[in-house]
């Protein structure tokens, strides 16, 4: 038997304390982590249950939001602040898996959360090298409708499939990390890492850190946002596209506008050059093709995921459009 | 099948083509088609209660002392040898009991594969399991271990190191055409059937429509995992299983394993779905193996991964339909023609032409099935084999026709739905395909679609609806056997091996039983699930019901023989005959004097008799042979396709059936609903991912494999012309793949109204209908 010892931390010095050895993992709700562990993609000698950590939703001293790492996602999506001041979260969050796992699943796991890769998933049959270093990658030449086509490398392709930080990374989340030199914040954008030669070190978190809490500013979106999110299926489905979008308008041009995608990338992608091109400019078809090519024009399209490029493109539109039009 | 079993077949038909109509079963209708009184009523399943309570015991929950539990390693290579096996960690894992390979697994021959001959031929495969270094697909069992808990079973199997040599597998199904073998027959029918020169028709036509169709593989995914308990007591092996096929199983269990028929008992009394997946594949063979190689109990249940990797799935096809027509719309040729799956090792022909044989009329006809060899698990029965596909593919050529004449697609199909077998020119039993187009097109509201295609919007989405037609033949299996208990309180107990997967076989034999012996519903037992008890034949086929019912017939038929007997000279119907008389108000009466009448209770104590017992066998089903017998469907759909993402949603749903008398119209509507929602996978989201370089299914799981979720099924209607068939027990026909049946192509067909594209290969996903 592989023994796994299993301990509650009851604080975050407790957690930094239990946590950081080799074979240490963080447990949260557990809905990623222990299905990798049955498919044996990770063998952790040691579980840290971090559930017990804070999972407060408050409104920070800034005016902005604070959700402490062990929330579960459905209690986020249902609190009234997420609901008034940043409904793009409420929406993104609903949009993922089911009632069950959004009911288990922390905050803290799901911006952690693996994969999807089916190659990834599969140890017995499949070279991946986020799993394997250096193994090969077999999405590549396979199956990769789920697959990135931003932010890719020729060693990893894989997306990064949560819907919850697309969101996040376009409300300017902050990632709210304490290790054993103290804490730290990184915004949520700057929190995952391409894959490069190295796509199994998919975030900025040193094994030593834990996650403790998701920092929002004040949103000016609350009135004009949406989250939209394309899937094979219409319910418990990972993003083929998701798009969240964030608006405020002045007269008929726009003033602030936040772009983020997913399912079409390593990381939650925050798409700076939509946003640079759009910002002060009218919604026209002709101004909204344009800031999409300066952002998508090196995407590496394979026949699984060639489709995405249009995909984005169009659900983009259709949001902008619908958005840029009068306030509701 | 051989020529000669096709030939021996053709003579049988033949033979009974002379044989006038009223000499047949059936001949005369079934008298219960006119006397039902419980038949055709609502009625709640009986095992409903058992199982909202959790007290029905599925096979992987039966309580057995002792019980050790077994795990399995698979292949991850596809074709190759074995070439070292260090089972060392393994046998030495905590709880460990023994770890069965190749090298210490028991000479075993191999199963009979399923055959229409031999009932009891039930083999998906007839590979060796465990007997030798060789690997044949990817995902094959190659070793086993039985352990004292199922976690240390599956934490041993981890430990197993195995090495392979690879060997150069066949696993591109492009490529494997090349070398694709023409059978001689599918199930029971000729394979390649020309009727006129259909390509010297088609090129001559005023319309063709000449195209090529693609559906991919499928898994099943029924959601009870394959489990079975095993246990040998003394030469005795006792199975607790789930299967679709209980004394088929306990026959070929005793045959493969050297044992008496009485010897085995195959116990199954609740089968959380079948689908066709339910029967014997190679883990209840190391299952009853391994039971006695420990001398304990086993209880072996399949991961989900697991029943993705050694349980077949619906093959993949490539269908080429096409039709001629003349300028009034009447179709000049019909040529259905194209490649699936079947392994040299396999069994499963996926009979998708056959459907097609049978709806419509046309000048000239070729049908022709090729089967595709590649080393992957052997594929198998999945509701409605063949005909699902095929309707895709049929179907969506009729409506291309229709579009390309400017018809609307009813009146398309109206005017070349045959009055007879289009093929073999039988009659047809009973036969209200039209109707039930009338009808349903009235109920859907069809008169609201708009021709043109791309018409219809709201906001960003573009609205379509479409039908489709569907045809499943009936089947009545021989040997069906049914024992009938009279008891001394005047209640009755039915008792057969017949299978209970949840769709009402009880439910609906208890209904039967009442009219037909004349007791109220709750005078009725009904056993089942038992390879002890007189054996029927494997639910299959959408034939259960039948079959059963023809075996109470003859049962019942006996019964009142030996009760007329025994009731003697002082009885009220002394002097009358078996003909004379009819089952009614707990006993029997005089049908010319019903006052004339004698209660089994009576009878039976005046006998001083506690009960009566008959067993009896159906009669022989020759009614297929003689008549042409199909269910058959107008599947109508209605649905919204964005301009956006090319996300599909459907919005209505309905089926309009004709399938003879509808015994129950709760668990029927279940039925039906089921298989539609079933089709809605397989036109919008199943596709297993078989990765062609590997040879290995990527999406086991039901994560990655898509099943349709709540929010993908709208309202599904359902309804049914309710007209008896007089060839068939209780008028009935088969209901349970018939739902399926024309779906993909509604579908397909409500797609191309809504939008102008046409697609030609499942699952309809959202890149198909984006603008290139
Ligand atoms: C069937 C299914 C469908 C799904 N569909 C979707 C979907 O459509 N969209 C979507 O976005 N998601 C989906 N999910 C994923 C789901 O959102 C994640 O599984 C979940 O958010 C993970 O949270 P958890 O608390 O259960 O994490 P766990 O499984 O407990 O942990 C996941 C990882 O996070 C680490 N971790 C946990 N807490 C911390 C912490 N505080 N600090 C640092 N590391 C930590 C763990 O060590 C582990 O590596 C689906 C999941 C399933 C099983
Ligand atoms: S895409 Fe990345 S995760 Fe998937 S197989 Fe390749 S390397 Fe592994």
């Amino acid at each position: 038997m592989n023994p796994i010892s299993y301990s509650r931390a009851a604080s975050v010095a407790d957690a930094l304390h239990m946590a950081g050895g080799q074979g240490a993992r963080l447990l949260g709700g557990g809905t990623n982590l222990v299905d990798l562990m049955r498919k044996g993609v990770d063998t952790p000698s040691q579980l840290v249950d971090v559930t017990a950590l804070p999972d407060g939703i408050d409104r920070a001293e800034d005016g902005g939001l604070i959700i402490g790492a062990a929330a579960r996602n459905s209690a986020v999506a249902a609190h009234p602040l997420v609901r008034s001041g940043y409904p793009m979260l409420a929406r993104a969050i609903l949009a993922a898996a089911s009632a069950q796992v959004r009911n288990m699943a922390t905050v803290g796991g799901n911006v952690m959360q693996r994969t999807r890769c089916l190659y990834f998933n599969d140890v017995a049959g499949a070279r991946c090298n986020k799993r394997v270093p250096g193994s090969g990658c077999d999405a590549i030449g396979g199956f990769n409708r789920y697959h990135a086509i931003l932010g890719g490398s020729d060693a990893c392709i894989a997306t990064h499939p949560s819907d919850m930080c697309v969101a996040l990374a376009a409300l300017d989340g902050q990632v709210h990390i304490a290790g054993p030199a103290g804490e730290r914040t990184v915004p949520l954008v700057a929190f995952h890492r391409l894959p490069g030669e190295r796509p199994d070190i998919e975030t900025v978190l040193d094994p030593t850190e834990i996650v403790v809490a998701i920092t929002l500013p004040p949103s000016p979106f609350a009135a004009r946002s949406a989250y939209r999110k394309v899937r094979d299926r219409a319910s418990y489905a990972f993003a083929l596209v998701s798009v969240a979008v964030g608006l405020t308008m002045r007269e008929d041009r726009v003033d602030a506008i936040s772009v983020a995608f997913g399912g079409i990338a390593p990381k939650p992608w925050r798409a700076a050059r939509i946003e640079d091109a759009l910002r002060g400019a009218s919604l026209s078809p002709s101004a909204i093709e344009k800031a999409f090519e300066a952002e998508f024009a090196d995407a590496t399209l394979l026949p699984g995921n060639g489709f995405k490029r249009g995909l984005a493109k169009r659900t983009l539109s259709a949001m902008l459009t619908e958005l840029g039009g009068p306030a509701q | 099948m051989t020529k000669i079993q096709n030939a021996v077949i053709g003579s049988v038909r033949t033979v009974i083509g002379w044989v006038p109509a009223g000499w047949l079963p059936g001949g005369s209708p079934d008298p219960l088609i006119e006397r039902r009184a419980a038949i055709g009523r609502q009625a709640s399943r009986l095992d409903g209660p058992l199982k909202v309570t959790g007290e029905a015991r599925f096979a992987a929950e039966v309580a057995v002392d002792n019980l050790s539990y077994a795990a399995l390693v698979h292949s991850p290579i596809t074709r190759g040898r074995i070439m070292r096996l260090d089972t060392d960690a393994a046998d030495a894992a905590p709880g460990v009991i023994l770890v069965v390979t190749h090298r210490n697994m028991p000479r075993l021959g191999t199963l009979a594969l399923i055959g229409m001959s031999d009932m009891s031929a039930i083999g998906n495969s007839d590979l060796p399991i465990l007997q030798d270094a060789q690997v044949h697909y990817n995902g094959q069992v190659v070793a086993a271990v039985i352990a004292e808990t199922q976690e240390q079973a599956d934490h041993a199997v981890s430990l197993i190191m195995i090495d392979y040599t690879a060997e150069p597998a066949k696993t591109l199904f492009e490529e494997a055409k090349a070398t694709a073998r023409t059978p001689a027959s599918v199930l029971i029918e000729k394979n390649h059937v020309t009727v006129g020169n259909a390509e010297r028709e088609l090129s001559r036509s005023a319309h063709i429509v000449d195209n090529v169709y693609r559906t991919p593989p499928h898994n099943h995914n029924a959601i009870e995992l394959h489990t079975v308990t095993a246990m040998w007591e003394g030469d005795g092996l006792l199975v607790h299983d789930t299967t679709q096929m209980v004394a088929p199983s306990a026959t070929a269990l005793a045959k493969l394993f050297g044992l008496k028929r009485e010897q085995v008992r195959v116990l199954s009394p609740f089968v959380g779905g079948g689908f066709g997946g339910k029967g014997m594949w190679d883990h209840q063979i190391v299952a009853v193996a391994v039971a006695r190689m420990v001398g304990r109990p086993v209880r072996l249940t399949l991961s989900r991964e697991g029943v993705y990797r050694i349980i077949g799935g619906r093959t993949p096809s490539e269908q080429r339909v096409a039709i001629g027509a003349d300028a009034a719309g009447r179709f000049t040729a019909l040529i259905h023609s194209g490649y699936s799956v079947m392994p040299p090792y396999g069994a499963c022909p996926e009979q998708y032409t056959l459907g097609s044989r049978a709806i419509y009329d046309a000048k000239s006809f070729e049908f022709l099935q090729r089967h595709v060899d590649l080393d992957i698990v052997p594929n198998t029965f999945m509701r409605a084999p063949g005909e699902a596909i095929g309707t895709f593919a049929v179907e969506s050529a009729v409506d291309e026709m229709a579009h390309a004449m400017g018809v609307d697609p009813i009146d398309m199909r109206m005017a070349n739905i045959a009055e007879r077998h289009p093929v073999s020119g039988a009659p047809f039993s009973q036969h209200a395909l039209k109707q039930a187009f009338t009808d349903g097109a009235e109920r859907f509201g069809w008169n609201r679609r708009v021709a043109e295609p791309g018409s219809r919007r709201e906001g960003e989405w573009r609205i379509g609806i479409g039908c489709a037609a569907g045809s499943f033949p009936y089947a009545r299996m021989p040997g069906a056997n049914v024992r009938i208990t009279l008891h001394g309180d005047g209640s009755a107990t039915i008792a057969c091996s017949a299978q209970e997967m949840g769709m009402g076989t009880a439910t609906v034999q208890v209904q039967h039983a009442a009219d037909r012996l004349g007791l109220p519903l709750e005078a009725i037992r009904f056993e089942l699930g038992d390879s002890d008890l007189p054996a029927s034949p494997m639910a299959g086929g959408s034939s259960q019901t039948a079959s059963v019912a023809g075996a109470i017939i003859a049962a019942a038929e006996k019964l009142t023989g030996e009760m007329l007997r025994l009731a003697g000279n002082a009885s009220p119907v002394a002097g009358l005959r078996a003909g004379e008389v009819r089952l009614t108000d707990g006993g029997i009466a005089s049908i010319a004097d019903p006052s004339r009448h004698d209660s089994f209770e009576s009878i039976l104590a005046r006998a001083a008799r506690d009960d009566m017992t008959v067993t009896a066998a159906g009669s022989m089903p020759l009614e297929m042979f003689k008549f042409a017998m199909h269910s058959t469907s107008a599947v109508f759909c209605e649905l919204r396709v964005s301009d956006v993402t090319g996300e599909v949603r459907v919005d209505r749903l309905l089926g309009s059936f004709d399938c003879g008398t509808i015994l129950n119209p709760k668990t029927a509507a279940s039925q039906f609903r089921g298989g539609m929602i079933m089709g809605l996978g397989l036109a919008l989201t199943e596709e297993t991912l078989f990765d062609g370089r590997s040879g290995r299914i990527m999406n086991a799981s039901l994560a990655d494999y898509h099943i349709p979720t709540h929010l993908d099924v709208p309202q599904i209607d359902v309804m049914w012309t309710d007209i008896p068939d007089p060839r068939s027990p209780l008028g009935a026909r088969g209901i349970g793949e018939i739902g399926i049946t024309g779906v993909g192509a509604a579908v397909a067909n409500a797609v191309f109204n809504a939008t102008g594209k046409r697609v030609r290969d499942l699952p309809i996903t959202l890149d198909k209908l984006l603008p290139d």
